[in-house]
């Protein structure tokens, strides 16, 4: 019962050792990143962008360690990465569906679309299914107007898309 | 590669270039920018390559990655050199054949030709396709020539000769007399005379100096500056070289929206070839001159394309507008003198310094000068982008290059200039197309987005659809902004959900009046545009919704409600299998119908229904469904 006890002991403490490596890799990653850009406080904006790239979100030990090597407040960070689309505070699905919403989408059906795809996943933009699977999210140009309507999936286009299509390009997910 | 020191140098490489190519070699190129390879075209390249190892073709004929020549619509799009074969909507499947009958024996695959959809004539040259036929193309032309992450490609066609030139033959106040004499005004929307603007940043006091190239195009619906980008970053850069010299800077800055990545990377590749070839850097080209370029990449905010909110941008702070007292050019990044142009402005550049002023002025309007970049998309049949030259009128762009409207459907607008423009209906599709012509019709030329509606665009819709769009892009600064789009943003919904009243008109009208006057930045002042031209033009739409409940385009979701014909309905049951609410109710033989409680007006069973059953009703009663079950009659 005790050599029990230990052992549980001694996996917690061990998960706890794999924890601490977890986070000082994470700090590690943002650290290169930081360095790459030269420390400049300039490109705060750019730093964020590869720690959301690599994450898929900005956790929040990553935000006080970039404070931190730069020296500007949480608070700035935070202004930032409010105000800009690109950033999430929260972690993000698997997979991040991005429907354009611009205005040559809009004419050709993406309103319609976008409904479709809500009700099949459940979620309004910006939320992520409860499986952790899809996160969806709009964006008001993707810049290929003229296959419109278009669709990313993780950064991979579908364009010239029909109502129907959805069903099919997220089976191809998992 | 050891960096060129003068400009006998940059022209011995060219010849050296040019002799180690031989014209005559087969040459594939494939579109590598967006459009295409959203369809597929990535896959193409690799198939190409393959096929050509498989038939031991590798060292006899090139494969080739470009860019964008406008057409992205009949993407994947491939060339075949030297023919010059334009090959539209390309599978991996007909690769085979391409290689054995048109790069082996110079025949042409019929069915990759591009076919006018209304002649049904194929077309093997460009020059021959009616979307390319008017158009005039100076900035895109190269792009289906050249590799844009090979600067060898672009020093082949005659690149950087312009910067040689420059740097070499002209001082900066002549390159800036060229500029000004050339009448060349600002490609991002304003359409600002570009050598005034360079004049003032260059006489401002205070340095150091910088540049700016603004490829942000947060305009949904317009595309021109990701394609210059992507498939000629060079001419980008060249440009914003001579404009540095001409300004006197020495750091430069290209700010990519956050939804182009190879754009920016495209640039990054571009940035640092140049530099390894001393056209960027110090000292470039032997003349002492010189300057150094970054990549800023976006985060994702259309009130950022502004230059005031890109500046702040790029200091690493929220980009929010600020108030112009001072102009950005005296002003700007860091307070000091900052010169922003759009990336097709700095792109130009270099065709006035070889071509000369002259040349280009005596392309397009006298008004606005050179060509004009659009694209044309939404409900016309051919889109993409366009390059024209100033002062073409909207019916030619429309029904000659744009081969008229889809689906044999009516032309009911024109939407220019994204957010800060307008609509501009049939009556004045005879305008020629220029920065001052459109103002005065209450649009704008913007940075050249054509959006074409049909009789199924809701123009209340519409007006709502910009104004949603920018409440959710303002950044708030400013009360008539964030208060007016709000308060616009709520009746414009009450319109379109049927809950209209009298005297919504007047107030929208009445908060436009304010917005104009008192917003502290373009987005604001220019938020009002679509809503405006939508009213002058199309103002008993309007009277419909508030006062019969009606749509007519049928598109406002709760005035409309979806019916099937009974006459029409051949009981094919597929509506009924796909209704995603179970909404359906009929069966084998059966007449179906649609119990209009359970409907959410999703609109699978009205795409879905081959026979033109399911209709969209509005303003008038739903007829009941048909009593009983009721066998249907089957054609013969
Ligand atoms: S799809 Fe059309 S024809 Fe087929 S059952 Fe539905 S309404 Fe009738
Ligand atoms: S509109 Fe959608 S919910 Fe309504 S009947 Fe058609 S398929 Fe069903
Ligand atoms: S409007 Fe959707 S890609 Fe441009
Ligand atoms: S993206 Fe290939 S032609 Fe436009």
């Amino acid at each position: 019962m005790e050599a029990l006890r230990y052992a549980e002991a001694i996996k917690q403490i061990r998960q706890r050792g794999q924890a601490i490596k977890l986070i000082v890799q994470e700090l590690r990653d943002v650290d290169a990143i930081v360095d790459k850009h030269k420390s400049d406080r300039s490109r705060l904006i750019q730093i964020l962008l590869d720690v959301q790239k690599k994450y898929g979100w900005l956790p929040k030990l990553a935000l006080i360690w970039i404070s931190e090597r730069l020296n500007v407040s949480m608070a700035q960070i935070y202004s930032i990465a409010t105000f800009y689309k690109a950033f999430s505070l929260i972690p993000r699905g698997r997979h991040t569906i991005r429907v354009c919403m611009g205005t040559s989408c809009k004419v050709r059906g993406a309103p319609e679309l976008l409904n479709n795809l809500q009700r099949i996943l459940g979620i309004e933009p910006g939320q992520t299914t409860p499986d952790g699977k899809f996160t969806l999210t709009t964006v008001n140009c993707l810049g290929c107007c003229a296959i419109s309507p278009v669709l990313t999936i993780d950064g991979e286009y579908y364009g010239h898309l029909k109502l129907t299509d959805v069903k099919k390009i997220l089976a191809k997910y998992n | 590669m050891k960096p060129i020191r003068s400009p006998e140098d940059l022209e011995r490489l060219r010849k050296e270039i040019l002799a180690k190519r031989e014209p005559s070699k087969p040459c594939i190129t494939v579109c590598v920018s967006t459009g295409c390879v959203a369809q597929g075209s990535i896959k193409l390249v690799e198939a190409f390559k393959a096929e050509l190892e498989k038939q031991g073709l590798t060292d006899r004929v090139e494969v080739k990655e470009t860019g964008c020549v406008g057409f992205c619509e009949q993407g994947p799009r491939v060339t075949i050199y030297p023919q010059e074969i334009y090959y539209f909507k390309v599978k991996p499947e007909d690769v085979p054949e391409i290689v054995s009958k048109t790069v082996l024996k110079n025949e042409i695959v019929e069915r990759l030709l591009y076919k006018d959809p209304i002649t049904g004539k194929t077309a093997q040259i460009l020059e021959e396709i009616p979307f390319y036929k008017y158009q005039l193309r100076l900035l895109l032309e190269n792009n289906a020539k050249i590799n844009p992450k090979n600067i060898e490609d672009y020093i082949a066609i005659g690149g950087y000769s312009a910067l040689a030139k420059a740097l070499f033959k002209m001082t900066p106040e002549q390159i800036i007399e060229e500029v000004k004499k050339s009448n060349l005004r600002g490609r991002g929307g304003g359409g600002f005379p570009t050598g005034i603007k360079w004049e003032t940043t260059r006489n401002a006091p205070g340095e150091p100096k910088y540049v700016i190239v603004n490829c942000d195009q947060g305009d949904p619906g317009a595309f021109m500056d990701r394609t210059v980008m992507e498939g000629n970053p060079h001419s980008v850069l060249e440009g914003l070289i001579i404009g540095a010299y001409a300004i006197g800077a020495h750091r430069g800055f290209v700010y990519v929206r956050e939804e182009y990545p190879i754009a920016a990377e495209n640039i990054s590749i571009a940035i640092e070839q140049a530099e390894e070839y001393g056209l960027l850097g110090g000292n470039i080209l032997g003349s002492g001159f010189s300057f150094n370029v970054e990549v800023y990449r976006g985060a994702g905010a259309f009130v950022s394309g502004e230059s005031s909110a890109l500046m702040t941008a790029i200091e690493g702070k929220v980009g929010e507008p600020r108030p112009k007292y001072i102009h950005t050019a005296v002003k700007g990044l860091w307070d000091k003198p900052s010169c922003l142009n759009n990336t097709k402005t700095w792109a130009t550049i270099p065709l006035i310094i070889l071509k000369g002023a002259e040349w280009f002025r005596n392309i397009g309007t006298k008004g606005s000068s050179g060509t004009m970049i659009f694209s044309l998309v939404g409900k016309v049949n051919n889109t993409g982008l366009v390059e024209v030259p100033m002062g073409i009128t909207l019916r030619d762009l429309i029904f000659k290059i744009g081969g008229g409207i889809r689906g044999g459907k009516k032309f009911k607008a024109v939407q220019t200039g994204g957010p800060s423009g307008g609509f501009i209906p049939e009556q004045y599709l005879d305008t020629p197309v220029d920065f001052d012509e459109l103002t005065k019709l209450g649009s704008m030329m913007g940075s050249g987005g054509m959006i074409v509606m049909d009789e199924d665009a809701c123009m209340v819709d519409m007006a709502r659809y910009f104004i949603d769009f920018l409440l959710d892009e303002s950044c708030g600064k400013c009360v008539p902004c964030r208060e007016g789009l709000r308060a616009m943003s709520k009746i414009l919904n009450d319109i379109c959900e049927g809950k209209g009243k009298d005297g919504d008109i007047e107030k929208i009208e009445d908060l436009a009046e304010v917005m104009k006057e008192a917003s502290l930045c373009a987005l604001g002042r220019t938020a009002v545009n679509p809503v405006l031209t939508s009213l002058k033009y199309f103002r008993n739409e309007w009277e419909e919704h508030i006062k019969e409940k009606k749509c007519q385009a049928k598109a406002c979701k709760a005035l409309i409600n979806y019916y099937i014909d009974p006459e029409k309905c051949q009981a094919c049951m597929l509506c009924l299998r796909e209704c995603p609410a179970g909404a359906v109710i009929g069966g084998k033989d059966q007449v179906h119908w649609i119990d209009q409680k359970k409907c959410v007006k999703c609109g699978t069973c009205y795409e879905l229904c081959r026979f033109g059953a399911v209709v969209k009703l509005t303003g008038e009663p739903i007829p009941p469904p048909p009593m009983g079950v009721k066998p249907i009659r089957k054609k013969k």
